[in-house]
């Protein structure tokens, strides 16, 4: 296979990865802060939550700083479009997410009770709304997206922001990330907590996976029927320009078409399947680390069923579908593919260690700290 | 096909750039700056094993992180704004550009972050030396964060790297070394991290001389004091000399930001005895200064290093980029008859002969009628022509004016520092209770002279996004004038009620001072007991699995 056709499938696997990345690491601390309210009934409870993510989520958002660097690097073309089409919905979505840094370090340093429940509200916008616009984001691709290109590269929209952000299968898609979410949150909150945090987290956790698992059957339905896109001709080494150079066409159930072609496939959407229920049961037989790890599995799971279902798809265009982003023409260039490859190869191993090290060195138990220890959380 | 660009949503789209960079860059420096302080104090302590410099270490740690917070959530908005405001540039230069910043993800922001959990949180976990290592790890992370940023930077400023490919439309990487080894950014890094430096020795100074006037602590305000002065010092030689290694690269890159930083409108053709303008008030409409106080025998040496290079005034550079302009228009126009059909050889052989001056017919579109190159003709061209030849200067009041407010902040820094490292070495620094104040009151001049900085590096590039390849006014996303009022009008909001929560934290915490700690103490039995007479920050309420 020509090399640069394998670099352009290399970085559509790295990207998955690190979607997933971004969604168990980030989504679990979005859960814990989405869950702060609801498992946290007293000032200490809820710091005791916040101090369990507290050494780690300022790492574990890095996710999705690299998520955007890397999508910008890899591919280009994708990264100026989709965050410009969903503009508003973006705005939002960043807006939420640059308020959880400023709720982590200043909640715990004035101590009221209006200071510390203005923050905790903070922590529940921020944590719930940007796993809803996660997932919405997803659903929105499969559904097409209303944009087309000019001559020189100048992407231009034909949809509204409401149509993405009233949409019901993204909002289905939505509410599917956010349960995962707190189900990921919530097993984190069993792992380093005290009760009463950790009978809460295992019923709102457990609940949650259930919950995931009827939104991942229900919206597989919706995609089985949904209008897909099939890509008739492009050459994969093709030079990386949408403008020009394929032909996609609309077809009913297109998306289920790879499974057709590889029925082996239909173990990725069972494997989420799967691990969403033994998540639940696990959760609620008190394993929580092991419930952790199926949070994980259910993750990968699920954004690997939509990479799957929509490959070589990157972001179908419903205005001009030839013009579609793909993998074969939404990649950079050959060469900044090899040196990202290099990089990415010295470095991800390089990140888990130190991650894990970090995660090795805070392990243990977190109790509700002193009123008066403004250091903490 | 094409829908026409609007003026006003490309300069809202600057105006929410320029904001969300100023407002991240305020607080970008202190962090460069304090994270290498810290690892100081906290060197000093493993050496010596005074717990005097673990407590100074946590005391500046503590407000470190307040400002650590805020880089990070506004950095976020800076990593994705490309993407929701530039979207032409991303397009344009993504493939060459975003690999630093990916890079910089994978390199340096992964290890900056997840380190700087530990080094708040670890502080009973780790041995004192393996403390260390992690504080290092932070302060390393920090700056080659910067390093990347600004390699990424430096291909805005002088495009070194990357080749235009019409076949995807877009600038494509074709030497690593290159886009790393470029000088401007090489010297912008070394200026801007030490800049930081700067910026965290006069934040540590300013608040310690604050603790002396007031009597707090003096045994961690003294040692603190003396550490900034001389660090700060050293870091200011170093930030004026990086910067004038920045102006002299600049002066072969980018000719029109120079001209415009010193305000010279025609060249003189006697390099010798060239004045340098000390001070002017530039008129943009009559291509002259109406005031200037100016030194004759300077300019020349100070900007080249040399005797006899003639630098070229704004109006000679607005004659010299016509035919570039010209011959960019027939670059443009046979590149899109060329992206209409693949086979048309014959505009290819066109594009390929005014390859290199397509950066100006992209900026010529703006002036063009119905902003469509192919209808400038042999009538209308004079026109267009002129226009766009105005268009390639940067504005010469706001140049020349920040750049002048970021070198007199930097050289009354100097003066004030040496100072003030002179009396602490002496142990006499008590003595000057002026100095003192000056010093306090010194305190936000760092961060006038970073924002003057970035302003005197940002706007000196325009009115390209990439220095003659993409213009500003089609890099920018096609939104409606609605969206971009929605999202500055929530920035600013956001923004406003960060800073003001931030200054409220920063002054409650740095008025408290270090004592405070102390009237900690007496609660030894709290959860995870053990702990008592620990600072603070050893975090009494983790304890370790058994």
């Amino acid at each position: 296979m020509d090399i640069y056709v394998a670099l352009k499938v290399l970085w559509w696997l790295l990207l998955g990865v690190l979607l997933m990345g971004l969604a168990i690491m980030v989504g679990m601390d979005m859960g814990v802060g989405a869950l702060l309210r609801f498992v946290g009934k007293t000032d200490g409870e809820r710091r005791e939550a916040l101090n369990i993510v507290g050494p780690h989520w300022d790492g574990n958002q890095v996710w999705f700083i690299l998520g955007g660097g890397a999508i910008f690097a890899a591919f280009p073309t994708l990264y100026a479009t989709s965050f410009s089409v969903f503009y508003i919905v973006m705005i939002l979505l960043l807006f939420s997410m640059i308020m959880r840094p400023v709720a982590f370090e200043y909640r715990s340093k004035v101590a009221t009770e209006r200071w510390r429940t203005s923050w905790d509200w903070v922590f529940l916008i921020s944590g719930a709304v940007p796993m809803i616009i996660y997932g919405a984001a997803f659903g929105n691709i499969l559904e097409g997206v209303g944009f087309h290109f000019g001559w020189d590269g100048q992407y231009y929209q034909t949809e509204s922001f409401l149509s993405y952000l009233l949409n019901p299968f993204a909002l289905l898609c939505g509410f599917l990330s956010l349960a995962l979410a707190l189900y990921q949150g919530a097993a984190m909150l069993m792992i380093r907590g005290t009760d009463p945090i950790y009978s809460r987290a295992k019923k709102i956790g457990s609940l949650s996976a259930l919950v995931a698992m009827a939104l991942f059957v229900l919206g597989g339905v919706l995609v089985s029927g949904m209008k897909g896109y099939v890509l008739t001709s492009g050459d994969p080494a093709m030079p990386a320009n949408p403008v020009s150079g394929q032909v996609v066409s609309q077809v009913a159930g297109a998306w289920l078409h790879n499974y057709g072609a590889h029925p082996i496939l239909w173990a990725v959407p069972l494997i989420a399947l799967a691990a969403m229920l033994l998540g639940s049961l696990a959760m609620r037989a008190g394993k929580a680390i092991l419930a952790w790890w199926l949070g994980a599995v259910a993750w990968i799971g699920t954004i690997a069923t939509a990479g799957v279902s929509m490959f070589p798809f990157l972001m179908p265009s419903s205005d001009n579908p030839n013009q579609s982003i793909t993998v074969w023409n939404g990649t950079g260039s050959e060469y900044n593919l090899i040196w990202m490859t290099i990089f990415a190869l010295i470095f991800v191993p390089i990140i888990i260690s130190y991650t894990t090290w970090c995660f090795h060195v805070m392990r243990g138990k977190v109790e509700p700290p002193a009123a008066q220890d403004d250091h903490a959380y | 096909m094409d829908m026409l660009i609007n003026p006003t949503v490309v300069e809202l789209s600057r105006a929410q750039f320029a904001l969300t960079a100023l407002y991240h860059f305020l607080f970008v420096p202190l962090t460069l700056g304090l994270s290498f302080i810290l690892a100081t104090m906290e060197s000093v302590y493993v050496i010596t094993g005074k717990p005097i410099y673990k407590e100074m270490t946590q005391f500046w740690g503590k407000l470190f992180g307040i400002n650590f917070a805020l880089g990070v959530a506004t950095g976020l908005t800076m990593e994705f704004e490309f993407g929701t405001n530039w979207s032409m540039y991303s397009h344009f230069v993504g493939d060459i550009f975003g690999t630093p910043l990916a890079i910089e993800g994978l390199m340096a922001f992964f290890m900056e972050s997840t380190f700087v959990g530990v080094m708040f949180f670890g502080w009973d976990r780790l041995s004192a030396r393996a403390h260390l290592v992690v504080t290092y790890l932070v302060a390393l992370g920090s700056n080659l964060s910067a390093l990347w940023i600004l390699i990424a930077n430096g291909f805005m400023q002088d495009p070194r790297g990357g080749t235009f490919d019409p076949n995807t439309m877009r600038m494509q990487f074709s030497s690593f070394v290159d886009l790393i080894f470029n000088p401007d950014a090489q010297a912008k890094f070394v200026h801007t991290s030490i800049a930081g430096f700067v910026t965290g020795s006069m934040f540590v100074m300013a608040i310690s001389a604050y603790y002396l006037l007031t009597n707090k602590r003096k045994d961690i305000a003294l040692r603190s004091f003396r550490i900034a002065t001389v660090f700060g010092a050293i870091s200011t030689i170093g930030v004026i000399t990086l910067g004038d290694a920045l102006g002299y690269i600049d002066a072969h890159a980018q000719p029109t930001k120079l001209a415009a930083m010193e305000a010279i409108w025609t060249t003189d053709p006697h390099p010798v005895s060239a004045a340098w303008n000390l001070i002017a008030f530039p008129s943009r409409s009559e291509q002259k200064n109406y005031f200037e106080i100016s030194i004759p025998y300077v300019l020349t040496p100070l900007l080249t290093h040399s005797e006899d290079t003639v630098i070229p005034g704004i109006i000679q550079l607005e004659q010299e980029a016509k035919p570039r302009i010209a011959n960019g228009i027939k670059a443009m126009v046979a590149l899109k008859a060329y992206n209409e059909d693949h086979g048309n050889t014959a505009a290819l052989a066109t594009f390929k002969k005014y390859e290199n001056d397509m950066g100006y017919g992209f900026l010529a579109k703006e002036f063009a009628p119905d902003q469509d190159l192919a209808k400038v003709n042999a009538s209308n061209l004079p026109s267009v022509l002129d226009k766009t030849a105005k268009a390639t200067i940067p504005n010469v009041w706001v140049e020349f004016w920040s750049f002048r407010l970021m070198v007199a902040a930097g050289f009354f820094m100097l003066a004030l520092f040496a100072f003030a490292a002179y009396y602490s070495l002496k142990n006499e620094i008590e003595k000057h209770p002026l100095l003192l104040k000056v010093a306090l009151w010194s305190l936000p001049l760092p961060w006038v002279a970073c924002e003057f900085g970035w302003i005197t590096a940002e706007n000196g590039r325009q009115p390209w996004t990439v220095y003659g390849w993409l213009p500003t006014f089609v890099s920018a996303s096609s939104h409606s004038v609605g969206y971009m009022i929605f999202s500055l009008i929530g920035f600013t909001l956001l923004y406003s009620s960060f800073i003001a929560v931030e200054l409220y934290l920063m002054f409650k915490y740095a008025r408290l001072g270090p004592q405070e700690q102390h009237h900690h103490q007496p609660e030894p039995q709290t959860a995870g007991g053990g702990m008592a007479g620990q600072p603070a920050f050893a975090k009494p309420s983790l304890s370790p699995k058994h």
